[in-house]
């Protein structure tokens, strides 16, 4: 047996003459089925690094950077911290920051009211029973939290302007609020069995078409007081000597009313979604019960909409926190810099050409909107979901 | 400094003999492509396009106009030009940006082809323009297609009924401005304006403020110039002068649209010529504009003066605002102290110096074209096209201006009034250094807004005005800044 095992030499002769034709295609397949990982991963892996990665560390490196363009490329000095020290507390604060001085009673009460609040939260998470990871985690949210807290009452609150910071921040979390509420609403009513429903699901989503520059302009021409199409009401309203455009609240509000119009189609759309796929059988079954519509929202619609509903938001708030078209078309940051947002603010040093400073603002913005959407993420929408 | 070469002279002179008699369709340029980068249209733009197509058809040069947003020319430019992309060939922009392009060694010396050039007439431009807006450090790089100056505009049918004199001071000017806002100047019904001045952020406020603040500031001549100390290069800003001009520019806003802190130049000459104002601050554009198809609500009815002066200057010695005498204001009139400000300069073309040699002259011919008498003396009586005056057969010769719908009395008046201005000896000169765009249209504007959107005082503005021009200063060279700068100054009509 043992012999007839062995491979006789006319047999080894026979394999070998055939193995290469065989076994080309054969071990192709071979290397491609061990290197597919490689395979499939590697031009996402270049792409990405090409396309983010690079741009990303090229833009920290400026953003220590002094860079001076002239013949023949550009000068790079570096500049150590001086682009950041700039915004936060060298000649630029009052832009990105804001103005400061005294404290008013209001920003006082505010002022402590946040400390209070935090150091609640803080005892809170202690008693709980805290973990290394998430005592360190936290530090970024509650220090997020402070800070902007007592920014707010050394300028808004006691009478003086705010920064870029604070504008930004006002865009995301009211305009946000405005946009999740209004689409929600809308969603909510398109789900029902409404007459026109479908003519009112097109309706509402065009909006989400439009380029934001025809929606800034067509926006600035519509409140436009003295030529615009509502010029006649505002005139009768006794409103004539009034333009929102010179007023920083009126001019903010605005802004994000013309930025709910372009966004509301896109909470609309996603949570119409969520609450079709929102089985009939429970909220029927309640009603039978008994249960009022307000009560079948609250404990079955909501709870199921919830995951989607956050994850809307949090793209939301991605987005917003990015917002540059409406102040640049609207109002060019004006009155003053009342609705310059941070975007704005690197979009207008990168037209004078200081990169530096620009790349230190967008670096700024990164960081506060990672902080606050990953906040966000872990400390109310995994906990909602957990829950 | 670019040297010139003896073989690249006759090479280009070679080349611009034969380019010459180009108003024949010989297709010398057959297959060449100039790309120019300018502001969008139809102003400027426009007419560089309709320019270029008949000059496709003279010599065969395809001459393409690229248009981005007037705030982004001078990045893209520079950008293109020094990381070597040179996808433009001529940028047409404001004349004292041409300094920081010059100084990286970016724009092409037009010398040898001005000299090789026996079309462009060029002692027909007006000294201030040929001398000191097309000219870098002694040499040529820029070709003048508007040349401009900011006036004082005013409606001469509203003011002679009632009884008023057209402004001669700051003062004056509100005055007359509270006098008759409220009235209907144009039938419609409505009240109108009593004053109409552009105060948009990131617009042209920055140049609208030198205007005001020019004769607070500037008293000695055009050399002395209203921006910096020519030896320290400290900022002359942080004054009573630019405090006082910060509160007049403000005070005009009282008599204006309510939402003037949004209006641009395009929002300001929309009122203007549909009758709203009585008064405005602009460029060359209002007396055109008011013949064109739109402009007859003020078709003979408005009358062009020199920018209001001053009876109150900045005293070196004290640096508080102090009468004018005869050692104080020299060039005063009248105890007034005149300072026109020529804003922007004016929109001048430039070449890129790296690009191909047959491009750069059919650049050059191009440009040449524009500015020739034949055509840019047409071109300055359109008012869509941008372009005012700047040659002196535009501004002896009213004839041009006649034939274009101007009336004879209007014609005399408002080149009178370019012409004053042009020739003032205390003309006041805008800034022309590297960094210009961000010494004025970031920092200045910026602080500007803000202290008419009541966020800060006038006080304080000038202050962070001040700290921020002595970082640019140092981030340039405070040394080189100071040579720019005098250089700059150096030429006075």
């Amino acid at each position: 047996m043992a012999a007839d095992l062995s491979p006789s030499p006319t047999g080894a002769a026979q394999a070998s003459a055939s193995l290469p034709a065989r076994s080309r295609g054969e071990r192709l397949n071979e290397w491609l089925d061990r290197n597919a990982r490689h395979i499939f991963l590697w031009p996402a892996v270049v792409l990405i690094l090409v396309f983010s990665i690079f741009p990303l560390v090229a833009s920290l490196v400026i953003a220590f950077s002094r860079i001076r363009l002239s013949g023949g490329g550009f000068q790079v000095r570096f500049v150590g911290w001086r682009n950041f020290d700039k915004q936060l507390f060298g000649s630029e604060q009052f832009h990105f920051l804001g103005t400061f001085g005294p404290l008013s009673l209001m920003g006082w009460v505010f002022g402590l009211a946040v400390t209070a609040g935090v150091i609640w939260w803080i005892a809170a998470y202690l008693r709980a029973g805290p973990t290394f990871i998430g005592t360190l985690g936290r530090l970024f949210p509650w220090g997020l939290v402070l800070g902007l807290g007592w920014l707010l009452s050394y300028t808004a609150l006691s009478g003086r302007p705010f920064g870029t910071l604070l504008t930004t921040y006002f865009y995301v979390l009211v305009g946000c609020a405005i946009q999740f509420v209004i689409g929600m609403g809308l969603a909510y009513l398109c789900s029902r069995a409404i007459r026109g429903r479908n003519f009112f699901r097109v309706l509402f989503f065009l909006p989400l078409m439009i380029t934001p520059i025809g929606i800034g302009y067509t926006f600035r021409m519509l409140a436009d007081t003295s030529k615009g199409p509502f010029s006649p009401l505002w005139q009768a309203a006794g409103l004539g000597d009034f333009s929102w455009a010179t007023d920083p609240w009126a001019a903010r509000m605005f802004i994000i009313i013309a930025d709910s119009w372009q966004w509301i189609p896109f909470v609309f759309i996603m949570l119409l979604a969520a609450f079709e796929n929102v089985p009939r059988d429970y909220s029927e079954a309640a009603s039978m019960d008994g249960a009022s519509e307000w009560q079948i929202f609250r404990e079955i619609t909501w709870p199921q909409i919830m995951p989607v509903a956050a994850t809307v938001m949090l793209i939301r708030v991605i987005e917003a926190f990015k917002i540059v078209d409406l102040p640049n078309i609207m109002t060019s940051g004006g009155p003053g810099i009342a609705t310059e947002s941070m975007s704005l603010h690197a979009l207008f040093a990168w037209r004078s050409l200081d990169l530096g400073q620009s790349s230190a603002v967008a670096y700024l913005l990164l960081f506060v909107t990672v902080v606050t959407c990953v906040s966000f993420f872990n400390l109310v929408v995994l906990r909602r979901v957990r829950s | 400094m670019r040297h010139f070469k003896t073989p690249l002279a006759a090479g280009l002179l070679a080349t611009s003999m034969l380019a010459a008699p180009f108003a024949q369709a010989d297709g010398h340029y057959n297959g060449v492509t100039v790309e120019i980068l300018t502001r969008p249209g139809p102003v400027i733009a426009g007419r560089l396009a309709e320019r270029g197509e008949e000059f496709r058809e003279m010599t065969g040069a395809n001459i393409v106009v690229n248009e981005v947003p007037f705030a982004e020319i001078f990045q893209k430019l520079l950008t293109d030009w020094a990381t070597g992309t040179n996808s433009i060939d001529v940028g047409v922009f404001a004349s004292g940006w041409g300094v920081e392009l010059v100084n990286g060694g970016l724009v092409e010396n037009l010398d040898p082809y001005i000299a090789a050039d026996d079309q462009i007439d060029i002692d027909d431009i007006a000294p201030y323009f040929r001398e000191f807006n097309q000219k870098i450090g002694g040499s040529t790089y820029l070709i003048t297609v508007d040349g401009d100056f900011q006036m004082l505009y005013y409606r001469r049918d509203v003011l002679e009924a009632a009884g008023l004199e057209p402004p001669r001071t700051w003062e004056d000017y509100l005055e007359v401005a509270a006098a008759v806002h409220g009235q209907d100047m144009n039938g419609d019904g409505e009240a109108d304006y009593g004053s109409c001045i552009f105060k948009k952020r990131n617009a042209q406020s920055y140049f609208a403020i030198g205007s005001v603040a020019a004769s607070f500031n500037q008293t000695q001549g055009t050399g002395e110039g209203f921006w910096f100390d020519q030896e320290t290069m400290e900022p002359r800003i942080n004054n009573a002068g630019w405090a006082e001009a910060f509160r007049l520019y403000k005070a005009t806003g009282e008599y204006g649209p309510p939402d003037e802190l949004n209006h641009d130049i395009g929002d300001t000459r929309a009122l203007v010529t549909s009758g709203r104002c009585a008064l405005a601050i602009d460029w060359g554009d209002i007396g055109p504009l008011s013949i064109d198809e739109g402009g007859e609500a003020i078709r003979d009815k408005m009358g062009a003066i020199i920018m209001p002066g001053s009876r109150r200057v900045v005293d070196p010695a004290s640096g508080e605002l102090t009468d004018c005498n005869d050692s104080l204001c020299p060039h005063a009139v009248d105890g007034i102290n005149y300072a026109p400000f020529a804003a922007f300069g004016g929109w001048a073309g430039a070449i890129n110096a790296s690009s191909d040699d047959q491009v750069k002259q059919a650049a050059y011919d191009f440009l040449s074209y524009m500015n020739q008498a034949a055509q840019s003396n047409i071109d300055v009586t359109i008012g869509w096209t941008g372009y005012n005056p700047y040659r002196n057969s535009q501004l002896d010769d009213t004839s041009n201006w006649v034939q274009a719908g101007f009336s004879e009395d209007f014609a005399q008046n408002y080149l009178g009034a370019i012409k004053e201005s042009l020739n003032h000896p205390n003309m006041a000169s805008d800034i022309r250094i590297p960094g210009a765009q961000q010494y004025t249209g970031v920092v200045l504007d910026r602080e500007l807004a803000r202290f008419l959107a009541d966020e800060i005082t006038a006080e304080q503005a000038l202050a962070n005005i001040e700290e921020a021009w002595e970082e640019i200063t140092e981030d340039f060279g405070r040394d080189e800044q100071a040579q720019m700068y005098r250089l700059g100054l150096g030429i006075t009509n």
